[in-house]
């Protein structure tokens, strides 16, 4: 029972859904689809300022999770006199429930691989790095022949830059920007003061910009159909389609493109299994939409904004659980150098723990609650702020569920 | 001119240079913003999230320390918000420490406790998560105790071992909950490459790295009737020590200091100085010797350049990271080393006084030189040399506790022998000043002339820079010095290991054309080492930098050649610098550590 509301789109899987070297044709075009990298050869003989306003003008916005407008950053980071520039796809894909990077990393590489080259034509930057989440080594071989090829493809059209992958760790505070940088350095990940923002003093102090796998996708569709086109999709504040990763209580959990700005009871409609009494947006960091709310909340900028991860609960769940592993993995993921996320992740833990065995009273969840609002101000990173999305949004909502 | 911004904290307007932090600016308007990780000799950490405040058009609070001003930033350091949250992240500190400030050596100075008593933080609001953690204390070296339940986690210590020291002894491990302070394999300090120089207890703002401390041990040989109690006290401790005991620094306590020693009961009070001064004896004519093998004799197998081997903690430094260098070590041991194998035996004789029942006490700037003591060659007297280190912080401590009205002393001189110094003597606390000591005498001895500096003050090797380079010509020489005639000597000073350590790889590459090399493990020399008043910084330390000089030039003898005990004691017992008895008592051997 699909919904008006509900557009699957195919912006970021269509045209070219092959890996496959052989369809990679010199001079750069995919022969199931002749204008694939036709795209990447205009795109250099235009002005960078050009594309960069074109991005600007398409209203395209992060889909790491911060949605930050992606053509802003980019004119950051070209406004730097700077020689040495680096282009950062992070693809360190963390955040519990989100698999999407995965599926784009391993069905349309090539076009991840082309938006990052535009960046490096927009901002001037010659080198550009894959960082990919260690979980995805088994992927290094196709992607590497996919890019070995791709390179060869941009010397053809005589476009001077070098893409490598390399490796995470494995800490989930590695996605964070600054911390993936100094990871990449081979310093502890730890995530940085900022300022300096990346576009200023980024990968090894010199000007970065880094984005999300889709966010490069998504750059490359708008220059494929234009930005115009682009705009068709979503909402004013929330442009474009989103690869959403669909887990938790669904009959059919998965990976699916659908266009921003949908209405959360649309898509329970689609996905739920008729006895969702919560959806979790965002993933751990994200916040816990109660089922008397599907309907007033939208999925995106203007609503709730998600890096792709949509988590369905149905009654049979305790959201006391579901909140008590998001704790413990933070408490765990958190870097833990700085107070407020590593110890007021410890004290939510065994704070709702002593709550739900009597050891303090329910007063006390009102307690932890001002106390995420106090992390989520000082935290030094997005990890720690964001800790209070879940906890409140889980605690105020399912109060009960975390007393009794 | 750098631009200037104008910002406006607590209704204040303050203009500052672009770049300056909103901690700096507020500094400037007289706003005390409180911190925990910031260090102003160390890089920002922004860790702690204490010196949180706001900033109007911001959604987050904002550290002010990590955080450069903008124009026309209007900033709240005192609102609701920000007392909340810098209570809400103080209430977590101590819900994550063994607050046992009574029973805790840092009692009384720790900042920790200074903000909990500031924010009056009396209710307990959160759960005591120490029990959930397995904290352990490391006592095993003998310099450093390391309790990592007091640990606040700033990686204070960790900037300092890395960014002053590049040593990295310590470094940060685990991630989250886990997170810690820890060393290579969570081995103890005192098996790792650490060198005890105690920069990071310095500079730890809590009770989670503190020197091991003898004051008891100390108080027990000052009550034992039988034993004869001697106290060394080095240069550095006099131009610092009255910080701990009410007055601003830079201010000199010497007279005061030997006064309140002698008050605690301890029975010999006497001058490190003096050991400094025969140090540049021995140094002088080891540097000279080394010049003319090389010169003259034509032996290759020489080892130049030269280096100072005063710092105990710069040996160790050496012994783990450039042992190859070893042989370019002074054979001098520091003069504490000196000192305590003359108290036990020169000493000793001169006062007929049994050596087994002397206690050989020493004050230092410094926690390595309570490794230095322990360490197996130092037991040239037939007894432990240096029975106790003390640091400065320590003999204040002890001050305090004897009750003692620092301000009211009478001052006193130092007790003989071994208790006469020289202005030479004095300036080894700060970097370069073994450099010109060593050069005031050299010279004079290889020309017959003073050094041709105004008023015997070798500016150019004085100061704070980290490497310095200063070259003497020697011209006019006597004639059994005639090799050395027209020669260009060619000296390095530096001080901090991460100096250190640009020197050595020079060297240690060839590319070097140095003669003599000092190196001091601390930061400014031992004027800002590790067991000195807390806390140190640029500004502390150029204060007693400028004491020390000034002492120097008070003193009525500036050389060390001229110490009148020093030709006594070469008459006496010493016979001639490098003699026998020297080589026996005064010269040392080292260890190549990473075998
Ligand atoms: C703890 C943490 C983890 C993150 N993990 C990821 C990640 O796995 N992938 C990602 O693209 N962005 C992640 N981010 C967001 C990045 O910091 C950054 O905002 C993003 O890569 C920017 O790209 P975008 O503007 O294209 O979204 C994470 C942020 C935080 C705070
Ligand atoms: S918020 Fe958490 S993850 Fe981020 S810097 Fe602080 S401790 Fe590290
Ligand atoms: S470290 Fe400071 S706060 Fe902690 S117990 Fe010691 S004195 Fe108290
Ligand atoms: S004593 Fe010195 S070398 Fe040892 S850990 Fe501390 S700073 Fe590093
Ligand atoms: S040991 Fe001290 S300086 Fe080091 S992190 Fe802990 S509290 Fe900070
Ligand atoms: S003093 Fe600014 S964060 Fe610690």
């Amino acid at each position: 029972m699909s919904s008006q509301n509900l557009k699957k789109t195919d912006m970021i899987f269509g045209l070219c859904h092959t890996t496959d070297v052989e369809h990679l044709l010199p001079g750069g075009v995919c022969k199931t689809n002749e204008e694939k990298f036709v795209v990447l050869e205009e795109v250099i003989k235009k002005d960078p300022q050009d594309i960069i306003d074109d991005i600007i003008e398409s209203g395209l916005k992060g889909r790491g999770g911060a949605g930050f407008p992606t053509g802003l950053k980019w004119k950051f980071a070209s406004l730097s006199p700077e020689k040495e520039k680096y282009v950062i796809c992070n693809a360190d894909e963390g955040e519990p429930g989100t698999f999407k990077d995965r599926d784009i990393l391993l069905k349309v590489p090539a076009k991840v691989f082309a938006g990052m080259t535009m960046c490096g034509y927009c901002i001037n930057a010659k080198k550009g790095y894959l960082y990919l989440r260690g979980e995805y080594k088994f992927m290094l071989p196709e992607l590497r022949k996919v890019l070995d090829s791709f390179h060869e493809v941009i010397k053809k059209i005589g476009y001077d830059f070098h893409i490598d992958i390399l490796l995470g760790s494995g800490a989930y505070v590695c996605g964070e920007e600054t911390a993936l940088m100094e990871s990449m350095e081979g310093h502890r990940g730890e995530a940085r003061n900022k300022p300096p923002y990346p576009t200023v003093e980024g990968f090894r102090n010199k000007p970065t910009v880094i984005n999300n796998v889709e966010t490069f996708v998504n750059v490359t569709m708008i220059q494929k159909f234009g930005v115009a086109e682009f705009k068709k999709l979503g909402t004013q504040d929330s442009r474009g389609s989103k690869v959403f990763s669909v887990s938790g209580d669904t009959p059919k959990p998965g990976v699916y493109e659908l266009e921003l700005g949908m209405k959360l009871s649309d898509f329970v409609d689609e996905y739920g299994d008729g006895d969702t009494k919560a959806v979790q947006v965002g993933g751990a960091s994200g916040f816990c939409v109660p089922r008397k709310k599907f309907n007033e909340t939208i999925i995106g900028f203007e609503g709730i904004p998600t890096g792709g991860s949509m988590m369905l609960f149905n009654s049979s769940r305790s959201m006391y659980n579901v909140l008590t592993n998001y704790l413990e993995f933070f408490a765990e993921e958190s870097c833990g150098q700085c107070t407020p996320c590593r110890v007021g992740c410890q004290q939510l833990i065994r704070g709702i723990r002593a709550v739900k065995c009597g050891q303090k009273s329910p007063d006390y969840l009102d307690a932890l609650l001002k106390l995420t609002a106090s992390m989520k101000l000082t935290a030094k990173c997005g990890l720690g702020q964001s800790v209070a999305n879940s906890f409140s949004s889980i605690v105020s909502n399912f109060t009960e569920e975390m007393i009794y | 001119m750098k631009e200037m911004i104008n910002l406006k904290i607590d209704d204040i307007n303050v203009s500052v240079e672009a770049g300056t932090t909103i901690l700096e600016a507020a500094k400037k308007a007289n706003v005390r913003i409180p911190t925990l990780c910031y260090h102003p000799d160390l890089c920002i950490a922004g860790n702690c999230r204490i010196c949180m405040v706001e900033v109007e058009g911001s959604l987050t609070l904002t550290a002010a320390c990590a955080m450069p001003v903008s124009e026309n930033m209007v900033i709240h350091t005192n609102s609701l918000k920000v007392r909340t949250a810098r209570k809400h992240n103080i209430e977590l500190l101590l819900s994550e420490h063994n607050s046992e400030c009574t029973k805790c050596y840092k009692n009384g100075n720790c900042e920790l406790q200074d903000l909990a008593a500031e924010y009056k933080i009396t209710n307990e609001t959160f759960i005591d998560l120490v029990p959930f953690h397995n904290y352990t204390i490391d006592h095993y070296s003998p310099a450093i105790i390391k309790d990592d339940s007091k640990c606040i986690r700033c990686q204070r210590c960790v900037r300092t071992c890395e960014e002053l020291q590049s040593v990295s002894a310590l470094g940060v491990a685990y991630k989250g909950e886990h997170m810690k302070i820890s060393t290579f394999m969570e081995k103890s300090m005192f098996d790792v490459v650490c060198t005890n120089c105690g920069q990071c207890v310095n500079r730890c703002p809590v009770g989670a790295l503190v020197e091991k401390n003898y004051i008891d041990q100390v108080w027990d040989a000052i009550y034992d009737p039988s034993k004869h109690v001697v106290l060394q006290t080095a240069p550095a401790v006099r131009i610092a020590l009255g910080e701990d005991l009410g007055y601003d620094p830079g201010e000199i306590v010497t007279g005061k200091m030997v006064a309140a020693i002698k008050k605690l009961g301890i029975d010999s009070v006497l001058d490190t100085d003096f050991t400094a001064d025969l140090t540049i004896m021995e140094e002088g004519t080891e540097l000279l010797t080394r010049l003319k093998k090389a010169l003259v004799d034509k032996d290759s197998s020489v080892a130049l350049p030269m280096m100072t081997s005063c710092s105990p903690g710069w040996i160790k430094f050496i012994e783990h990271q450039f042992p190859q260098l070893l042989p370019n070590l002074s054979t001098c041991k520091s003069p504490q080393q000196m000192f305590g194998a003359l108290a036990k035996t020169y000493y000793a004789q001169k006062r007929n006084i049994d050596p087994a029942d002397i206690v050989s006490v020493s004050v230092m700037p410094c926690t390595a030189k309570k490794f230095e003591a322990d360490r197996p060659e130092m037991r040239s007297s037939g007894y432990k040399d240096v029975d106790y280190v003390l640091t400065t912080r320590e003999l204040a401590v002890m001050i305090k506790q004897a009750g003692i009205d620092f301000e009211s002393l009478k001052e006193e001189k130092y007790d003989s022998i071994m208790g006469q110094s020289t202005g030479a003597a004095v300036i080894f606390g700060a970097t370069g000043g073994v450099m010109e000591a060593a050069l005031r005498t050299a010279y004079e001895l290889v020309t017959g002339r003073e050094v041709p500096f105004d008023g015997l003050n070798i500016t150019p090797v004085r100061g704070m820079e980290g490497v310095k380079e200063a070259s003497v010509k020697i011209e006019g020489t006597l004639p059994e010095w005639k090799f050395l005639e027209g020669a260009i000597l060619n000296t390095a000073i530096a001080h901090g290991l991460v100096n250190a350590k640009k020197v050595m790889e020079l060297v240690d590459s060839g590319k070097a054309n140095y003669h003599f090399i000092e190196i001091m493990a601390c930061p400014g020399g031992c004027l800002g080492g590790g067991g000195q008043p807390i806390p140190t910084n640029m500004e502390i330390r150029m204060k007693r930098n400028k004491a020390i000089y000034q002492e120097d030039a008070g003193m009525p003898i500036r050389k060390s050649h001229e110490n009148p005990e020093i030709a006594l004691i070469y008459k006496e017992f010493l016979e001639k610098p490098l003699g026998h008895t020297s080589h026996k008592l005064l010269h040392t051997t080292y260890i190549d550590r990473t075998k």
